[in-house]
């Protein structure tokens, strides 16, 4: 089998037999290993949002019967590649009446936060860089962090443009975020456990998947997590056809790109987590285990792609009382089902 | 000096400096993202004396509700931004009680607690055992609280309906034309 724990482990030990004989002490080793780590992360990250992008721009196309990009590579494949190169040869613009320091953060925060993200997130089988105690609730309040950088975007902009897509994706996240967090609740009452690697091995067979058990408590997720990652039809805080492109409309060069990686990374996230608490996360016959969870994931990320490119954007009322009057009261139900289920079941 | 040491000493300087500029900064929204700092230190606090649980907490909470409706209400609130608003009023004396008497209290409270020292290793998941408590031994002061979170949110709708119906019945600085001048006119 092409596990990959066993490879993991030769480079922790071989890092750790390293670091000692040059005499440094066991806080260093860790530290070697965490930089390593996320050395590996950020490349990682980074190959799949090249991989996203090309696949969001061929997915999109064919859903409207166009081919999508074609001429670089076979199928277009490198076209995210030549894009890329291209932003960072920009430059980078910063308009003259925007609040500097703000305006400069803004993108190192979304991006910094979209990325800690994936410290909890089981890969494969001991593909995880750290195994918290607190997994999902980290994910949950690190989360936090890309709209507080979306907001500082808004604001420090000085554009209207900008500071109504801010005020959006504000109002939306803290609503969604309630139902999201709720929906996980479902799930952790099941698992009594908020590691992310726990509810992975608890869901070793097809049939422990907690899919099954807390169907309701998935389509919530969903819902919100889509208007989390602000994604259509709830894409609102960049809505171009009213707001130019919302919050980011006057970012140029690499710090555009930077709420782009962000973006995309955030869609990726909320199909791993979505993988791991409902569809068993790596667990899976045959093939190793990284590859189970790369195919689950990105059959996550195809349903979001789905939604974007087959429903229109929602209006800002339609999408304060969905929130609130239809998926709060939802998620609420759902919990005391829950509750109900695992009373009956465990008397 | 050991990590755990070093590790306090930075976050303890970030968390003081932050706060420092919450209250000196002259801009509002500058102060905001100051205080989602501190409080973002302070949950590295907790992380350092092994509370997962209450760091995770302390971001959810803090920095992803708190801080955020106050950025809301910053960004919805016009021109609270411009520098030259002032951002203090007259009453500096008994600001200084105030905070002079708080200070009093914190340091009194700190003095008298003994913080024993537990050889017990640390429980892993301290989040069912806090669930149990507020359920248990604490479900009055939690109750309590929801009730006054409860209130605040009645109140914060009635203020903002009130708003609504008066802009609605008499909108602000177009004085209707009288019925007796359209006549003559």
């Amino acid at each position: 089998m092409l596990e990959l724990d066993k490879l993991v482990k030769i480079i922790g030990d071989g890092i750790d037999a390293g670091i000692s004989a040059l005499g440094l002490g066991p806080a260093w080793v860790v530290l070697v290993q965490l930089i390593v780590a996320a050395a590996v992360v950020l490349i990682f990250a980074s190959l799949v949002v090249l991989f996203l992008v090309w696949w969001e721009r061929k997915v999109s196309a064919r859903f409207q019967m166009r081919l999508g990009p074609m001429r670089v590579g076979w199928q277009g494949t490198i076209q995210t590649i030549a894009d890329a190169l291209k932003l960072l040869q920009k430059e980078l613009i910063t308009p003259a009446n925007v609040d500097r320091g703000i305006y400069f953060w803004a993108p190192v925060v979304t991006f910094v936060a979209a990325l800690a993200v994936y410290v909890t997130i089981p890969f494969g089988k001991g593909l995880i860089v750290r195994d918290l105690n607190i997994g999902i609730l980290y994910i949950l309040s690190i989360t936090t962090f890309t709209v507080i950088g979306l907001l500082m975007a808004g604001w420090s902009s000085n554009n209207k443009y900008a500071l109504l897509g801010g005020f959006r994706s504000a109002a939306q996240v803290v609503s969604y975020e309630v139902p999201m967090a709720l929906a996980v609740v479902g799930v952790i009452m099941l698992t009594q456990t908020l590691s992310m690697g726990e509810i992975v091995a608890q869901q070793q067979k097809f049939y422990q998947w907690y899919i099954w058990r807390q169907p309701l408590g998935f389509l919530i997720y969903l819902v919100a997590a889509t208007a989390e990652c602000n994604r259509t039809p709830f894409d609102l805080p960049e809505a171009d056809s009213e707001l130019v492109a919302g919050f980011v409309t006057e970012y140029s060069g690499m710090k555009f790109a930077m709420f782009f990686l962000a973006e995309f990374l955030n869609m990726f996230t909320v199909a791993a987590v979505a993988t791991t608490l409902f569809f068993g996360g790596w667990n899976g016959p045959v093939l190793p285990s990284w590859a189970w969870f790369m195919i689950k994931t990105l059959l996550g990320v195809f349903v979001l792609m789905w939604f974007r490119w087959t429903y229109p954007r929602l209006r800002v009322d339609q999408l304060m009382s969905f929130a609130w009057k239809f998926l709060l009261p939802l998620a609420f139900i759902n919990i005391v089902l829950t509750g109900l289920g695992i009373y009956i079941f465990k008397s | 000096m050991d990590t755990f040491s070093l590790a306090f000493y930075a976050l303890a300087f970030l968390i003081i400096a932050a706060a420092i500029f919450v209250v000196t900064s002259k801009n509002i929204f500058h102060s905001a993202i100051y205080l989602i700092l501190a409080l973002f230190g302070v949950a590295g606090i907790y992380v350092l004396l092994q509370a997962p649980f209450l760091a995770a907490a302390q971001v959810l909470i803090y920095v992803g509700a708190v801080s955020m409706l106050m950025i809301f209400a910053i960004m919805l609130t016009a021109r609270i931004a411009d520098d030259s608003i002032r951002h203090t009023n007259e009453q500096v004396g008994t600001g200084l009680l105030v905070s002079l008497g708080l200070l009093a209290v914190i340091v009194y409270s700190l003095w008298q607690t003994p913080f024993p020292i537990s050889a017990a290793p640390m429980p892993e998941g301290a989040g069912g055992t806090i669930g149990r408590l507020l359920l248990t031994q604490f479900v009055l002061p939690f109750e309590i609280v929801s009730v006054l979170l409860l209130g605040a949110l009645i109140g914060a709708v009635v203020i903002a309906q009130k708003d609504k119906v008066r802009g609605v019945s008499e909108p602000p600085n177009t004085p209707l034309p009288k019925p007796a001048e359209k006549v003559a006119g």
